[in-house]
Parts: structure tokens; sequence; C-alpha cells
């Protein structure tokens, strides 16, 4: 045992230079951090702030493109950046692990989990293949995995992406190492598998008494897991120290702007008038997937069933719930790009679940969606301003009117109006859903259904844009139907919430009543499983 | 409470616009060396095709019994249509029939060059109608996509040796002959394109526009399917040059009065052994062309179309 | 699966219509140039071509099911007992450049991926271009002119069955293997290359590496076993390509298969012969890729049929 005051690890002036085309010179510059026994330190920031790298760089798995320049990695007191590959292999897995954000693509599959466990063991062991074998099935027991036995001879696409986590996890810390990095781990998984991995991973963290770096970008993880946190921005690392004094008394100007940023798990409680008129309703609202063979059904998927909602104007009404709950389905069935099995959707009253696609031309327009992801949400061969124009063309507004609609509609989402004449990869991922939105507005639509719109977003732009859905709200006195995975977010926005599970709607009600008196199951368990539920941010 | 001021976030957000002009595609395929290699020798065979009669040729069907089977670089005579002698440097020699092989091989950049861009443009055409009724007609899609399976389940030149036997050879039949067996390439291409793209967000939100399903085909797919359809149709052109060549060659293609390089060469299989150059001078010719046309779908396909140069 | 049974049937039509659109007398065309106008009405009612097109079909078809290729008009002998003399050379010449072509071919884009951008990387997919581009008949009169005339250590055409000793066979086999296996090569190592450089791309690999494992194994174990999907549906498709390349090859070498039989039909018109032909090819291409598909299972567990 080496002295127990020597860190796990010792990042020095760590520089990893990034290509020459680069928009910086460097990816990361000048970070230095530990991280001792027996502590878990949090990596926070956002895309682009260079915590991955950092991660790849003590690996010694940094892409060509990117060297490390200059500082040194300390691993238990050894230099990893400069000793042969040979060594930086074997000190891989025996004395430092990692685990990756994507337990689907992060597992070889064609391969079954045992063995995979096993060429860790027949590669830095010496044992036999019965040891081997013993070994695995104790780890996987270890993990908690259900039938270590079964799983054993399983193939990833068996399991469940937590349940591959946990796999990810037995195969990171079978040889028992001194550090630990998870990389995002959680990011992947729904609410709920991610309390439960992160829950083992303080486990295991506690009983083995490893070094964790644990990289991420959510503050609730931070506010569960850290006991020291580390900032970084752009490849520099502006602000570290203890959880509680980093979170609740931040020094740096962007450090007290990223942890604002993050929403709090409190409703507003702003108050709606309850005659407002109606502009949405559905009624036992169902969509039926059936898996036809050539021969017999195979069987059907109920994405939705029976939901029945409502929204009226100026209203929020969010819908929440886990991948695969139905939410996205419920809302592409609204704006009609699916069609619905069963049930009603009425517009202003009028029943539209039914209406071929020729005849929804009226109703198009006073419906318009946003989408997740804002990299495909815009055609890349199209300015933007032939974007936001095509709609009003389409309802016949002349040309020059629908441009002035368009260069009026660019002020408000805040963006210049000189840049309609360029072609959406000139533009950021934030920048893009402004577009998005603006293109939404400009068919001067009633309801407006955002399909998880800042999701895939960072926090400090998700705050940006979630003001700005917020403003036009206000501001137009539009009827919103909010989709999102998570409770801040949802928290937030909604003054009416809908939990979905399994294609139900499990509970309807006041956001108020919902997020601090929750009465189904469910919803205790999901609410129950949000990171950093507890925790007070900022100085309060 | 969401009424922050976005304007507070924005000055010290991380996430800022890529506002540097970029490079269009069209100055990328230029900059390409595949391109500019294969675009040039392309530019030099198109010359050679134009210029042909300029070039110290004679006419490549004129034959003289008194030249026959001429080495390479030899003098000699020959008897024009018009009934008088002139002398000719024959530089590639002569063939049995004592008509001159440079002429003849010049020529011939003609009919291969033709032969690749037209049959290249025949199955475009009719594949892109193909695959995108398929794409769009769900009803269309089953069988016309079993009917191109069909069709490429039989080797291409099998189809094309029996299409030619059946018709009798000429350069149209030729021609179709070599396109049908590319036709199923197209469609299928054309149609899993527009089976993705019509998936995509913008296709979707263009929906909910309201924009007519005929807008969305032309104005959103369309515009997304040039790029891989440019690179394909120069591959069919490069396999459309050398499945013309093999008819020639097997002496099921064009007429054997008309000069192709397929041609010279099966007229030179008879006498390989003494003069393997009647072969071979055509052969080169015919290698490089298809070789430059390769290279410059390689290249655009690697500035075009990086997610199929991924594939392959 | 089930798709090979419509593929089949539409195959069988499509060959059966390529008689029947042709422009003129399909009874003329088959009774070959020198038939009197008696010949072909007997060839005319014998295969009931009096009859409406589907009828029509329905006789030709049921001929077919039964294995009944008609019969050759220039070789006077059933097409069925052609394709049985003919079809040792080409199996012989097939399977071995096969087994070469997959044997050089793997290993070659295994390395190109793994030294992305280098030296050999770039040598190799020169290669392949060159492969595509230079047509088969002309790499095999490069080789026979070098190899057999200029230094005479192979035969220059021919063929030796096997029955006739292992080494007189190899001999006549060498030159047409490596001339058909070219383009194979190419397009196989090419797509070999692409796969496994996509797989190297992928978390997993991230993972292997990331579990101190050497890098043959991670290339191995990894990469080229996630990559076998494609490479062996190159293979079958690859066929095809195979396919037209004997139709040269055996031309060239003056081998006695079904490929310098193909030739021969159609230079005598012989249309029993060529539809015969063409249906076989197909359904050996057809055959050859249901086995493939039906190989995946092998390769990915994540395939069920």
């Amino acid at each position: 045992m080496s002295d127990a005051d020597t860190p796990v690890l010792e990042v020095r002036n760590l520089t990893v230079a990034l290509p020459q085309d680069g928009d910086r010179r460097n990816a990361v510059s000048g970070v230095s951090f530990t991280v001792k026994r027996g502590e878990i330190v949090c990596l926070v920031g956002e895309s682009g702030s260079g915590k991955s790298v950092i991660a790849q760089a003590i690996m010694g798995l940094l892409p060509k493109t990117l060297p490390v320049a200059s500082g040194e990695v300390l691993l238990e007191g050894e230099d990893v950046t400069k000793v042969p590959t040979e060594r930086l292999r074997q000190l891989r897995c025996a004395s430092m692990s990692m685990i990756f954000q994507e337990p689907m693509t992060a597992l070889n599959p064609v391969m079954t989990c045992g063995e995979q466990i096993d060429e860790v063991l027949r590669e830095h062991t010496a044992l036999s293949p019965a040891e081997r074998r013993a070994k695995t099935i104790d780890i996987f027991t270890e993990v908690a995995l259900p039938d270590p036995e079964r799983i054993v001879g399983s193939y990833p696409h068996q399991l469940s992406g937590g349940q591959r986590q946990r796999i990810m996890i037995a195969m990171a810390l079978v040889l028992e190492p001194a550090l630990l990095i998870a990389d995002e781990p959680t990011t992947a998984l729904d609410v709920t598998t991610q309390a439960q991995i992160l829950e083992l991973v303080r486990d295991l963290q506690r009983r083995h008494g490893m070094g964790v770096l644990f990289i991420t970008h959510d503050f609730g993880v931070v506010a569960d897991i850290a006991h020291r946190v580390a900032v970084l921005r752009l490849g520099t690392l502006v602000e570290m120290g203890d959880k509680n004094t980093v979170l609740k008394n931040p020094q740096h100007e962007y450090t007290i702007m990223l942890i604002g940023a993050v929403p709090t798990l409190k409703p507003h409680g702003r108050a709606v008038p309850a005659d407002a008129p109606l502009v949405l309703e559905t009624r036992q609202l169902a969509k039926t997937y059936s898996d036809r063979g050539w021969f017999s059904r195979r069987g059907e998927v109920h994405a939705a069933d029976d939901v029945t909602l409502e929204i009226r104007r100026g209203q929020t009404l969010g819908i929440v719930g886990e991948s695969g709950s139905g939410k996205s389905t419920v809302a592409r069935c609204i704006v009609r790009l699916i069609d619905p099995t069963r049930g009603e959707i009425r517009i202003h009253g009028e029943d539209i679940a039914r209406k071929p696609m020729r005849a929804l031309r009226e109703v198009r327009r006073k419906v318009q969606i946003v989408f997740q992801d804002p990299y495909r949400s815009l055609n890349p061969r199209r300015t933007v301003g032939e974007a936001i124009i095509e709609g009003p063309l389409n309802y016949g507004l002349p040309r020059a009117e629908a441009l002035e609609r368009a260069r009026k509609l660019m002020e408000l989402v805040r963006m210049d109006p000189a840049v309609l004449e360029r072609y959406p990869h000139q533009f950021s991922g934030g920048q893009r859903q402004r577009i998005c939105i603006a293109r939404a507005l400009a068919m001067e639509p009633e309801l407006l259904v955002a399909d998880e719109a800042v999701s895939a977003l960072d926090v400090s732009v998700q705050a940006q844009v979630l003001a700005l859905l917020e403003e036009i709200r206000e501001r137009f006195n539009l009827a919103m139907l909010f989709i999102t995975h998570d409770l801040r977010v949802a928290a937030q926005v909604c003054d009416r919430v809908a939990v979905m599970s399994k294609g139900k709607v499990v509970e309807y009600g006041e956001a108020n009543e919902v997020f601090l008196r929750p009465s189904h199951e469910y919803t205790k368990a999901l609410f129950a499983a949000a990171p950093g539920r507890d925790f007070v941010f900022g100085a309060g | 409470m969401a009424a922050v001021d976005a304007d507070k976030y924005a000055a010290l957000s991380v996430e800022s616009a890529d506002v540097r002009p970029q490079e269009t595609a069209w100055q990328r395929v230029r900059r390409n060396l595949s391109v500019r290699i294969g675009g040039a020798v392309l530019v030099l065979l198109l010359a050679i095709a134009a210029l042909a009669p300029w070039l110290g040729t004679v006419d490549p069907t004129m034959f003289d019994a008194g030249s026959r089977d001429l080495a390479p670089g030899v003098r000699g005579e020959m008897l024009t249509l018009e009934g008088e002698v002139i002398q000719h440097k024959f530089h590639f020699g002569s063939d049995s029939l004592g008509r001159d092989i440079y002429s003849r091989v010049i020529y011939g950049t003609r009919v291969s060059l033709f032969v690749g861009v037209v049959a290249a443009l025949v199955s475009l055409l009719i594949g892109v109608f193909c695959g995108l009724t398929a794409g769009y007609l769900r009803w269309v899609d089953g069988i016309l996509m079993r009917v191109m399976d069909g069709i490429m389940a039989i080797p291409a030149i099998l189809i094309a040796i029996a299409l030619v036997a059946m018709w009798r050879a000429s350069l149209v039949t030729v021609i179709i002959a070599i396109a049908i067996p590319e036709i199923p390439r197209v469609a299928r291409l054309v149609r899993s394109l527009v089976l993705t793209i019509r998936e995509e967000p913008y296709v979707e939100a263009a929906i909910s526009l309201g924009t007519p399903t005929w807008k969305i085909m032309l104005g959103h797919i369309l515009p997304n399917t040039i790029a891989p359809l440019v690179v394909m149709g120069t591959f069919i052109a490069a396999s459309a040059i050398l499945i013309e060549a093999i008819l020639s060659f097997l002496g099921v293609g064009l007429p054997p009065d008309i000069p192709t390089w397929g041609n010279i060469m099966a007229e030179g299989r008879i006498a390989f052994v003494q003069f393997p150059h009647n072969i071979f001078i055509p052969g080169i010719f015919l290698t490089i062309t298809v070789l430059a046309v390769n290279i410059l779908g390689d290249g655009l396909r690697d500035t075009l179309d990086p997610k199929m140069a991924k594939r392959i | 699966m089930l798709a090979t049974i419509p593929v089949l049937v539409i195959v069988a039509v499509l060959v059966f219509l390529l008689l029947r659109i042709t422009p003129g007398d399909p009874a003329a065309i088959l009774a070959g140039d020198a038939a009197s106008t008696e010949q072909i009405e007997g060839i005319r009612k014998t295969l009931g071509l009096d009859q409406p097109l589907p009828v029509q079909f329905g006789i030709w078809a049921l001929q077919m099911v039964q294995g009944d290729l008609g019969e050759s008009y220039y070789y006077k002998v059933r097409v069925t007992e052609l394709i049985a003399q003919r079809i040792e050379a080409t199996f012989s010449l097939a399977l071995v450049t096969i087994v070469v072509a997959v044997l050089i071919s793997v290993p070659l884009g295994v390395i190109a991926a793994w030294r992305f951008g280098g030296w050999f990387d770039r040598f190799l997919m020169g290669f392949s271009v060159f492969g595509f581009s230079v047509p088969v008949f002309i790499v095999g009169y490069l080789l026979v002119w070098l190899v057999s005339l200029k230094l005479g250590w192979l035969p220059v055409q021919g063929y030796k069955r096997i029955d006739a000793g292992l080494w007189p066979w190899i001999q006549h086999l060498v030159l047409p293997a490596i001339t058909l296996s070219v383009i194979y090569i190419a397009l196989i190592a090419r797509v070999t290359r692409a796969s496994v450089l996509e797989a190297l791309g992928e978390d997993y690999i991230r993972t292997a590496r990331a579990k101190g494992l050497p890098e043959s194994r991670v290339l191995i174990k990894h990469a080229l076993a996630n990559a076998a999907v494609p490479i062996v549906t190159v293979i079958g498709i690859g066929i095809a390509l195979l396919i037209g390349g004997v139709v040269v090859t055996e031309s060239v070498y003056a081998i006695p298969g079904l490929g310098r039989l193909t030739v021969d039909a159609v230079l005598a018109r012989d249309f029993p012969t060529i539809q015969g032909l063409i249906l076989f090819f197909s359904l050996i291409y057809v055959g050859v890729n249901l086995l493939v598909d039906l190989s995946y299972v092998v390769f990915d567990p994540r395939i069920r049929y």
C-alpha cells in the first residue's frame, strides 16, 4: 500500500492541444486537480468544456489529433502521459478504469457479457477459466445484476440500459482499481435508473475506498454524489472546492451563472384563469402499432392509450415521462404527423383525429411544433429566411410581407435579422432552436407543441430558450404543450402536468398539486429519483 | 421562475455561433485532388474525342490489303475511299485487314465516352423515377421493388449480353442493354434516401407548416438526393464503359465496323502471340478512361457525400 | 427469407419475357437465321407460341419447375445436360477464386483500416480503384503474355479436369483464378476496410482499449467481429461480378465452362441455352445470397429469423 496521503490521481497543469483549424488553441489548458483515495470528485461543465478530454487523457485514450501538449497526470505517483504503451495497457482496468455515457454502444454487441469480463481477467491475471468464471459471477452479484449465471451468457442487446451500465461497472471494478473515471454514466438513462446507478457507484466507492472522477453536466447529480467539485469552462478550470461551498456559495461568475440556470424542482405556482377558452382537448386518444408478420399478427404495442387532456389559452400543459412512456406519440398525434388509432383530438371543439391529410390545412396553421434535435430540424440546403417564410407562403402571404414578418420574428427570438440569408450549419444548437421557434411563430399558431425542445441544449442555453418560450407564451397568449423527461424543466414551465408511463396518463392535475403532493406510486418514485431534489442551489 | 432575462445568460454562455463563411460544396469539390486528377484526364480524353479528325488520323474504317499486320511506327501506303493512295505512318501498327489502329483507337474514344455518359443518364433518369415512386406510393413500392430485386438477381453482364443478342447490336440497343441492369441500383438508392429524408424533423416541420406533398418532394427531398446521385452516376458511367468494351471484346457488342476499343481488341485476339500491342494499346486507353472516371467518382463521393464515403 | 421465392418468380418472368418482348417473331429468332418457314411453324407449335402470353408462361414455367430447360438448337442436346458437362470447370475456377480472394482481401482490408490514412491504406485504396477499372480480359492477356509467353512458366490456355491429376488442374487454374480475383479482391478489401473502420469508431472499441486489451485483440475480436455482416454480404453480392468475370475469363483462357458456353450460345443465337444459363446463374446467385443471409445468425446474435 502506498502512503494514504498520496492522492490516487494528481493532474498537474494538463494542456491538450486542438488541431490547427479548431475554434481555440487548446481543448484543455493548464488544468490541475487531485482525486484522493475514497473521494468522489465531480468534473462539471457544458459541452465543449473539455471534461471528456481530460478523462481520455488520463486513460491514454486521446485520439492522435489531440496530443497532450504539456503537464503531468500522476496515477498513484506514476506519470501516465509518459509511460510506454505496454505499461499503460497494464495499468488500464487494473489501476484505473473508465465507464462511459452510452451503455447501449459501449459494450461489444456480438460478444456475451461474460466473455467481455472474462477477457479482462485473462489479460490481466493468471486465473484459470473456472476461477475467472467464478469471479465474473461474483462481480455480477456485487453490482446487483439479477440472475448472474444467466447474464454471463447473455448478449448486451438482451439487457436493459441500466443492466448494461451495471455490466460496464462490473467490468471496470473487477480488478479493484484505485481510480474509477465515470464519464456521464447516467446521462443516457431514465431518471429512475439513473438514481439506482448513482446509488450503486456511491455504494461501491464506499466499500472499496477507491477514488472516483465523475464527469457530468447535471448539477442535480453533482449535489447527489460529489465530495468535491471542479467547474470547467472552455478547457480551463474556473472553480474548484468542496461541494457545499461551490454549489451554495459559488465565486466565479460562470459558476454563479450555471447554478442560477438550474431550474428548481418547485413549481412556479402562477395562477391560470380557469375560464380561458379551451384550445385543445383529447378524448381517449390512443395509438397502437401492430407489428404484422407475413402470416400472423406478431403483437401490438400500445404507444399511447386512453389519453384525455385539455389545454386552455395562455396555459402550459406538461407531459412528463421516461423514454417509451408515449409522451412524444401523443404530441405527434396532436400535430397529426401520425394518425391516431382511436379517440378524439379537438382543436377549438373541432375533432381533427379522423380528418384526411388534405382537410387538415386550416388546423395546421393553428398548431405548430418545435422538435428536440436542433441539428435536424432545419433543411441544411435552405436559408433560415426560406425556412421561416415557408409556412406563411403556403397560406398565401405575399413574399415581401412574409420576409418582413420573418425579420420581426428574428428580433423577437433575439437574433439578428441580417442572418436570414445564412444556412443552418452556421448556427449553434441554441440559435437553431430559436430559429425553429420563429418558424413556428410565423404561422401565428394558437397551440405550440414543444417536443423535448430544450433537452439537447446545455443548461445555460436551455435557460435562455425556456425564458424565450415563456415570454412568447405570455405575449401571444398561447396554449402550450410541453413534452419533457426533465422534472426540473417541467416544474419551471408548466401550469398543469400529466405524468405518463407505459402509454397511459397515471397522474394529471395542477403542477402544484402533482409536484408537491403526488398521489400515484409511479409519480412518487419518479420524483424520489430526481437527482439533487433536496438540495437548494445557490445562497438560497 | 422562468422569467429570467435571457440576455443575462447569452453574455456568459459558452455557446457561440460559427459565423466563419463555410466552404461551399462546389469549392470543396474543386479543391479535391482526386476530382482534379480524374477531371483533368477526362478533359484530355474529351479533347481527343472532339479533335479526332485533326490528330493525324485517317478514316478508321478504311483498310488497305497491302498494309496488313504492320508493326507500330511503320510507314506504309493507304488507299482512300476516293481511290487515291496516300502515305501514312502507322503509329500503333495495323490490323489483319490493314486498318490503322491509331486512328481506330482515337475514334474509339468517342464511342466509349458517349456510351458511358448516355447509359448513366438513361439509368439515372429511369431509376430516379422508379425510386421516387416507390418511396412515395406505398402500393407501388412492393411490386416495383420486387421487380428491381429480380433484375438485380441476374448478373449485369448476362442481362446486357442477352438483350443485345435478342435485339441485334446497335449503338442504341447496346446503351439500353447496359443501362437496364443499373436501374435497380439507382432506384434502391433513391428510395432509401426518400424514406430516410421523409423521417427528418425538417420534413415533418414542413408538413406541419402545411406544405403540400409535391412541394415537399421537390423542395426538401429531391435536392438532398442530388449529391449521392451525381456520385452514383459517375460510377455507372465507369461500369458502362467497361461493359461496352467487354461486349465488343466477346464479339456480341457493337458491329465490328464501328471503331471501339473492345472491337479492336476482339480483332487483336487472333494474332495476340505476334502482336500483343493490338490488345494492350486499346486496353491502356480503356483502363485509363475507366480509372479517371472512377477516381473522379471517388473524389466526388468524398466531398459531396461524406456519409456514403464512410460506407464504402 | 421468404423474399427469395418472389425474386425467383420475377427472375423467371424476366427471362421468359426477354424473348417475347423482342421486336420480331420469337419463333423465327429461336429457329435461327437459316431456318425454313416450315421449321419456324414447327417451333411455333411445339413451344405453344400461338397461345396467349400467360398460357405460354404457364407451359414454360411448368417445364422449368420440373428441371427441364429445353433443348439446345445448336448442340442438339438438353440444356441441362450441357450445363452438367461444363459445370466442373466453372465451379473449380469460381471456388478457387473465392477462397483465394477472401483469404487475401480480408486481412488487407483490416490492416488498411487499422493504419487508416497511412501508406498501406493509400496503396490498397489505389489498388482497389485500379482493380475496379482494369477490364478482366486485359489482366488475363497481360498474365498470359508475361507468365506463359515470356517466362514460359505456365500453360497458355485450356483446362484439365481434377481427375486428370491435381498438379495439371492447379497449373491450368492459377492464371484464370488470379485474373478473376483482381476485381473481387478490390471489392472485398474495400468493404472490409470501410466496415472495420466504422467499427473502430464505435464506443465498444474505446471500451476494449480502456480494458487494457492488446491492439491485435481489439482489432480482431472486437472490430472485425462486428464488421463481419457487411463483409459476408459483399462476398455474396460479389458473386454477380464473379459470374460476369467468369464469362470473360473463360473466353480468354479457352476454358470449356459455363461462361464460355454462354458466349458461344449468344454467338450461335442458341436461345434455349441462353435462357437456361441465365436462369441457372441467377439461381446460383440467389441461392448463395440466401445462404449469406442465413449466415448472419452466426455473426450477429441480434439477428433472428
